[in-house]
């Protein structure tokens, strides 16, 4: 895509978002608590949703089990953090951060192989029926989450947040969790690989013209099934990354989570645009803000605002603010 | 002749699917004299609204080709209807007929709207809004807590005639009560029978053809000169009215009507699971879907117990046979008959009674 026809207005939502609130919230210091805690969900929801966004995009594939992989990281996260607790009671940062990373690596590690046997068994027959997809992939959900149930027990289960990244850091008024700087580090890292992967590596060229013309390329000697093999566990391993996130912003775990985040990640990925990885990340901005203030202001409009927002989206731009071109 | 008129021409086309229907008709028309007991009559009551509810999904998404996932909003608000409109204006005939033609209005527009929407956006689009949708809807009935009782929902009184209180002879004929129960279940399996009736009918009109046109190929069907965009709308409609009047049934039933009876996402699954292993676009094959579903359902929990503890000397075999465990053993069969049964059990009896 060249410079000069880049569609920039989808860039503007947010940023006119946050300005249209500033009013509304009444001083500076909570608009910014809520703004960036608005980014913070919002980078969260886009680690999970980029994952869905690119499996769909690339392969053509509905994955409506996608919240299984969600679940399943954040069960394997509390399982590991729960062997570390001297690591994650510890007060320094860094022993925290040494604690959790091993975790997100575990939980992707476990959601990304758990996502090749779903490939394989659930996904791989129903290539190109999309009817089929949505209903293979829910019954592979149904039994992700009871096998999630058998393995972890069918209560809550408690995810606390290790110790030094409790708290909040004031700057002025305005009260930031800790928490949610880290988050926003990680998907700010998570859509920068993502970006770089696709656009600047030879791999995501490979994948990019897979997706273009699927016989040429492997005419010219490259095993695209494999390749997209491999896009579909990367996908379930950032499913399970987000998981990791998103419970640890819980802080408590339930089997039904995944099917309970997968309505915000739908909504949001429909807002990008099917498949778009930018799309993606401007729509998880948007809910993420419109969460927050929308919980401010009118609480019990929080469950409809995404979808009063979704709604307005496709009004606007009914393939979503980044169609892809070629589906 | 009259039989063939009665199901729009539309024959079960295999001895053994025909004998199972008879089979079915005949234990839903005796079930409060076949099987005796206050569970038994509940699971066949409860058979004859899923049958209703899934043959209107199946009018959607085996007929026309519309993945819906709020099709329980509309079943909720068939329940709804009765439940509020029972508890506010009290016991009688009128209220539950103001109740429902108010829940009928509301499905009419909502459905409309939700339908007109769709036509802006893709097919895999729709699937997905209408998730966000129903899990909203959901979120408001348990929120207008004043309005629907809430998480606790609404328990409300219906009509003497069909109340368990009413006795309308001294003497049990063949052994059972003859009370208000009773007749409440034959209320609900002629209401049935005409429903699923009424949607063979449909299917089977000119209507209902254009609708299949449509499910196998949209451009098509568009360029011979019907309007796609208003057959697809009319079918949503029309299968969310009658999944309010299946709602309306389940309140009729139950007495009772809450978030977690008539709007939880586990019966949007249910309702898909047995779309599919009953066999999408036949309406038969929503009938048996239902019975195996909701037998499996209500015994099958049973069944595992006795496995379970069975398997008591396996801790990891014990836990995957738990009762609790049985949507997992549901899941698996549901994956394997998308992958060897795609046409659901009525398509392989009538493949193999075309063979």
């Amino acid at each position: 895509m060249k410079a000069l026809d880049f569609d920039w207005k989808p860039l503007l939502l947010a940023p006119v978002l946050a300005a249209v609130a500033l009013p509304l919230t009444g001083s500076f210091s909570t608009w910014l608590t809520l703004t960036v805690a608005g980014l913070a969900m919002g980078m969260i929801i886009f680690i999970i949703a980029s994952g869905l966004t690119l499996v769909f995009g690339l392969m053509d594939v509905l994955n409506f089990g996608h919240g299984v992989f969600i679940a399943l990281g954040a069960f394997v996260a509390s399982s590991v953090l729960g062997l570390m607790g001297d690591w994650t009671g510890s007060q320094e940062l860094w022993r925290n951060l040494v604690a959790v990373f091993p975790a997100m690596l575990v939980a992707m590690a476990v959601a990304g192989a758990v996502g090749l046997a779903f490939e394989r068994f659930i996904v791989r027959p129903v290539y190109g029926q999309h009817l089929k997809q949505i209903l293979i992939t829910m019954g592979g959900m149904i039994i992700g989450e009871e096998l999630i149930k058998v393995i972890w027990g069918p209560a809550q289960v408690p995810l606390p947040l290790p110790e030094a990244l409790r708290g909040s850091l004031l700057i002025g008024d305005a009260a930031i969790s800790k928490y949610r700087l880290l988050a926003v580090a990680v998907g700010v890292l998570v859509f920068g690989l993502l970006a770089w992967t696709l656009g600047r590596t030879k791999i995501g060229l490979l994948i990019r013209a897979g997706v273009q013309d699927r016989e040429m390329v492997e005419s010219l000697g490259y095993r695209i099934g494999r390749l997209f093999v491999g896009v579909f566990v990367v996908g379930s391993a950032l499913a399970g990354l987000g998981g990791v996130m998103w419970g640890l912003f819980q802080q408590n775990l339930v089997p039904q989570m995944g099917a309970q985040v997968n309505v915000l990640i739908f909504i949001v990925i429909i807002i990008g645009g099917l498949g778009s990885t930018g799309g993606a990340l401007i729509g998880a901005l948007l809910v993420g803000l419109m969460t927050n203030y929308i919980g401010f202001l009118l609480p019990t409009l929080t469950q409809f605002a995404s979808i009063l927002l979704m709604v307005a989206v496709l009004l606007w731009r009914p393939q979503g603010v980044y169609p892809v071109a070629n589906r | 002749m009259f039989l063939k008129r009665l199901l729009s021409n539309d024959m079960p086309r295999s001895r053994l699917l025909a004998l199972l229907l008879v089979a079915l008709f005949i234990a839903l028309a005796f079930a409060p004299f076949i099987f005796p007991g206050v569970k038994a009559l509940s699971v066949a009551a409860k058979i004859l609204v899923f049958v209703v509810l899934v043959a209107s999904f199946d009018l959607l998404l085996g007929y026309t080709g519309i993945v819906s996932f709020a099709h329980t909003m509309f079943f909720g608000i068939g329940a709804y209807g009765i439940a509020i409109s029972a508890s506010r204006l009290g016991p009688n005939w009128g209220a539950m007929l103001l109740g429902l033609g108010a829940a009928l209005a509301i499905s009419l527009v909502l459905s409309f709207a939700i339908g007109l929407f769709s036509l802006r956006v893709r097919a895999i689009f729709f699937a997905m809004i209408t998730l966000a949708v129903a899990s909203a809807f959901q979120t408001l009935a348990s929120q207008l807590s004043d309005f629907t009782g809430g998480e606790d929902g609404l328990t409300f009184k219906l009509p003497e005639l069909i109340s368990p209180s009413f006795e309308f002879s001294e003497e049990p004929f063949l052994g059972v009560s003859l009370d208000g129960r009773l007749l409440c279940y034959y209320l609900l399996f002629v209401v049935a029978v005409v429903l699923l009736l009424a949607l063979l009918r449909i299917v089977n009109s000119p209507f209902g053809r254009v609708l299949q046109a449509i499910r196998e190929n949209e451009f098509r069907a568009e360029a011979i000169g019907y309007r796609v965009v208003v057959y697809r709308t009319t079918a949503a409609v029309l299968s969310a009215l009658f999944a309010t009047l299946a709602g309306a049934m389940l309140a009729i039933w139950l007495r009772y009507n809450g978030p977690d009876t008539s709007l939880s996402f586990e019966i949007m699954i249910d309702v898909l699971l047995i779309v599919v292993i009953g066999g999408m676009g036949t309406m038969y094959g929503a009938a048996i879907g239902a019975v195996l579903f909701v037998l499996a359902q209500s015994y099958l929990q049973d069944l595992l117990r006795v496995g379970s503890e069975a398997a008591s000397g396996l801790p990891w075999l014990a836990a995957l046979l738990s009762p609790d465990r049985w949507l997992l053993w549901l899941g698996v069969l549901f994956v394997l008959s998308v992958y060897y049964f795609p046409t659901g059990i009525v398509g392989k009896l009538r493949a193999r009674a075309a063979r």
